[in-house]
């Protein structure tokens, strides 16, 4: 019997036969949606000279990107927006006034070397944006740790008579300066990278991807967490017990880097338990550098060392099958 | 242990409310174009199909020739082995030909043909009896007789669920009224529309057992099949039927997922629900246990759930077994876009139509045509380790280290991530946002397996 539009050829596949529709550029393209307002914040704050700074480490990702495909002949991941992620955070992580040539360098870093080297989208083994901050850091201390006053006028060529300024958590470790309020902290009228300071803007972004959930709250939990208790604990003046906890929360990257960075799902391990085990991780690191290391802020390196460790958390933080019983002695066994 | 007891804490505080088990997912159940649309008696015309097997176990052996003339109700397949089911036709017709015909499986299975002489007319059936004077053994007997399978798809006998070899003490008896497919509302319809059968098959089962407590499990997004449900199983006196209200999400249904939620025992990998002293029965079969012991009846009827989007206008049918699916089509109103996708059942585990001419067998629990906008062209995608699949993974497997191990052909890796307990159910594709099938490659890591074992 015919059917009237009943194709002569049906697909015959296997189930399952829907998709939830998440897709990987869906993805990427939601976590730039949650970046806009950090960069919208950074602009209000340093001038437009951030919004400069984006589009040049966005358009030299995606062009390194595209290069790369086209050298290797493999075809092209421009299309999966991952570079322009890899750009947009790399430019969040970098003072306002980054001479351009170096915010490329760092780039071309970040894309060619450890992205591509290692495989392309997926293969990497360390978060792109993060370690091409710190080659910069490196490669280019003093114009990585040059801090302008926010509202200060800086020119397109960076070099500005802006005033400088140090940020809250240098102002912690190395004394010099008064430390600012709570409120301005929160809203972002700091010294700072220029995504990383305003947490309003940052938490907004947050939400939205956790709405969409693009991330759960897993890492950036236990990530946050274990920074409070450890500065609550060891981080004060006067003993243990007496941290100034909101300030660390504050300031610094730890917003920035707890939702966006060390949420990164390549980096970080697949298994449930394995993610908490990596969100404590950063969080012990980054208040060890933090309190007793040689750098002011230590969230982009604890990210890097635990993603690092994160092939072999996944393989002790396997979960137990379905209906895995242990034996009488205590020892497994597969029944 | 911690499970357990945290499940027996939960229950001392009365927290028991919404029951569930870890990793699953949530996709849009899409139930709403069918769930308030009551079922239809639909009365098939010309020629239905039988096949021989539509159960798991041996197929029936014919008892009919080509040329006799058969009533509804007669059986024309016998079971020879003890893992079979009966067949019987589900109109009253002339047999026309017994011949190999195609299956929605897409083989082409030894089938008997009946053309409808649209009289409707009832061979008297089997013995009918009265709960009160029901034997154990005549209930098996009568269920066994009747072909009744599970009917949710997997169609396993339920004589053979209902006959625990010795030593083996059922202690739970649960009705599955879970539905977690996205589409179906066959079960849905049938609780509120015949909650007495399901509450009869369900007392009848219990009776078999010895038990004085059952339990029908509903999924949360059917308040009005729960409300329906509690109301109908508190007028019992004598049992105690509880109703329970299980977390939406695929997949909820399954069965040692059902047994974990509603009692928190775990079914030990490799065995079997009644290791833990569990039976699950669906819905649909339950009330067949009913119909097959006090009105003598055998199981031809079944609902289809008839949807998707390119339905014209979904419906429920009460289907005779052995209807063309195109007949249901029609019966909807034809379709209203091109349709490239042919589902029998579910659209997580159902299974993919070659044509709409095959017929509806006892696990058909849905058909539902889907337009090319639902089959789209699919490139798999570097995986992103997001872990998705891990987390989604109802059997706590890893599926991305599967896919990886089946490419490398690594069978050791295989068995130690112990492949053989997944159960198909399709959660990890449907999460990945590379577009990767890791499903598609476990299936072929478990043929190798199977075949290197052999």
């Amino acid at each position: 019997m015919a059917i009237e539009k009943l194709k002569e050829k049906l697909t015959v596949s296997e189930s399952p036969h829907i998709r939830s529709g998440q897709t990987t550029q869906g993805i990427m393209l939601d976590v730039v949606i949650a970046l806009i307002p950090a960069l919208i914040a950074g602009v209000l704050i340093f001038g437009y000279r951030a919004a400069v700074l984006a589009a040049v480490c966005v358009s030299a990702s995606v062009i390194f990107e595209w290069l790369w495909c086209k050298i290797v002949k493999k075809p092209s991941s421009v299309g999966d927006f991952s570079a322009v992620v890899t750009g947009l955070l790399l430019a969040l992580n970098l003072p306002v006034t980054m001479p351009f040539w170096m915010a490329i360098i760092g780039a071309l870093f970040a894309i060619v070397v450890v992205k591509q080297f290692f495989g392309g989208v997926g293969h990497n083994f360390m978060n792109p944006a993060l370690a091409a901050r710190a080659f910069l850091l490196t490669s280019w201390a003093q114009p990585m740790t040059t801090w302008v006053a926010p509202f200060s006028k800086v020119s397109l060529f960076g070099n500005a008579d802006a005033v400088s300024m140090a940020t809250p958590l240098s102002i912690i470790k190395e004394g010099g300066g008064e430390l600012p309020s709570y409120m301005d902290m929160f809203l972002g009228k700091i010294g700072g990278c220029v995504g990383e300071v305003s947490t309003l803007a940052l938490l907004l972004g947050a939400i939205y991807l956790l709405a969409k959930r693009v991330i759960d709250l897993k890492i950036p939990a236990s990530y946050i967490l274990t920074t409070a208790v450890m500065v609550f604990v060891f981080g004060g003046d006067e003993g243990l017990f007496s941290g100034d906890v909101l300030r660390h929360l504050l300031s610094g990257g730890l917003v920035l880097a707890a939702f966006f960075m060390a949420t990164d799902y390549v980096t970080t391990p697949y298994t449930p338990k394995g993610q908490i085990i990596f969100g404590i991780g950063c969080g012990l690191l980054t208040s060890i550098i933090r309190l007793w290391g040689g750098y002011p802020e230590g969230a982009s390196y604890s990210i890097l060392l635990m993603n690092v460790m994160a092939p072999l958390i996944d393989r002790f933080t396997v979960p137990k099958k379905f209906g895995f019983v242990y034996s009488a002695k205590g020892g497994k066994k597969d029944a | 242990m911690t499970k357990l007891s945290l499940n027996w804490l939960r229950q001392k505080l009365g927290m028991n409310k919404v029951l569930t088990f870890t990793g699953g997912i949530h996709p849009d159940d899409m139930k709403k174009r069918t769930e308030r649309k009551k079922i239809e008696d639909f009365e098939p015309k010309g020629e239905l199909v039988f096949p021989l097997g539509q159960h798991i176990g041996a197929p029936a052996k014919v008892c009919v020739s080509v040329g006799d003339r058969v009533l509804a109700g007669q059986k024309v397949g016998e079971a020879d082995s003890f893992v079979s089911a009966n067949i019987h036709s589900s109109v009253s017709g002339t047999v026309v030909a017994i011949e190999e015909r195609p299956h929605p499986s897409g083989n082409k299975v030894m089938s008997v043909v009946i053309e409808n002489d649209g009289l409707d007319e009832w061979h008297p059936g089997m013995k009918k009896y009265t709960f009160d004077e029901v034997t154990p053994q005549e209930i098996i007997n009568a269920v066994r007789e009747a072909g009744i399978v599970g009917m949710g798809g997997a169609a396993f006998p339920t004589h053979v669920k209902l006959s625990p070899p010795e030593g083996k003490k059922i202690k739970y008896v649960i009705i599955n009224g879970a539905e977690c497919e996205p589409y179906l509302t066959s079960d849905h319809r049938e609780m509120l529309e015949n909650p007495d059968e399901i509450i009869a098959g369900l007392k009848l089962t219990m009776k078999l057992f010895g038990l004085t407590e059952g339990y029908i499990a509903i999924e949360t997004n059917k308040p009005d099949a729960i409300k329906v449900m509690t109301e109908h199983a508190n007028r019992e006196k004598d049992f105690k039927i509880k109703v329970v209200a299980v977390k939406t999400k695929y997949p909820q249904g399954s069965e040692k997922h059902l047994i974990k939620a509603v009692t928190g025992l775990s079914v030990p990998s490799g065995k079997l629900p009644m290791d833990v002293g569990a039976m699950v029965n669906n819905i649909d079969s339950c009330a067949a246990i009913a119909r097959a012991v006090f009105d003598g009846k055998p199981l031809t009827r079944r609902i289809v759930t008839v949807s998707g989007d390119a339905v014209e206008n979904p419906k429920n049918f009460r289907v005779p077994i052995g209807t063309s699916f195109s007949q249901l089509i029609e019966a909807c109103g034809g379709l209203k876009k091109p349709t490239s996708k042919l589902i029998m059942g579910g659209p997580m585990m159902g299974m993919a139509l070659s044509s709409a001419d095959v017929p509806v067998i006892k696990g058909s629990s849905a058909l539902l045509a889907f337009s090319e906008e639902m089959v789209p062209e699919r490139t798999e995608k570097s995986c992103l380790r997001c872990g998705k699949c891990v987390a989604g993974c109802p059997m706590n497997l890893l599926p991305n280290m599967l896919k990886e191990a089946v490419c490398a052909n690594d069978l050791e890796k295989l068995s130690k991530l112990n492949i053989m307990d997944c159960i198909q159910c399709g959660s990890c594709t449907y999460v990945c946002p590379a577009e990767q099938n890791p499903l598609r490659y476990i299936r072929t890591g478990k043929t190798k397996i199977r075949e290197a074992s052999k």
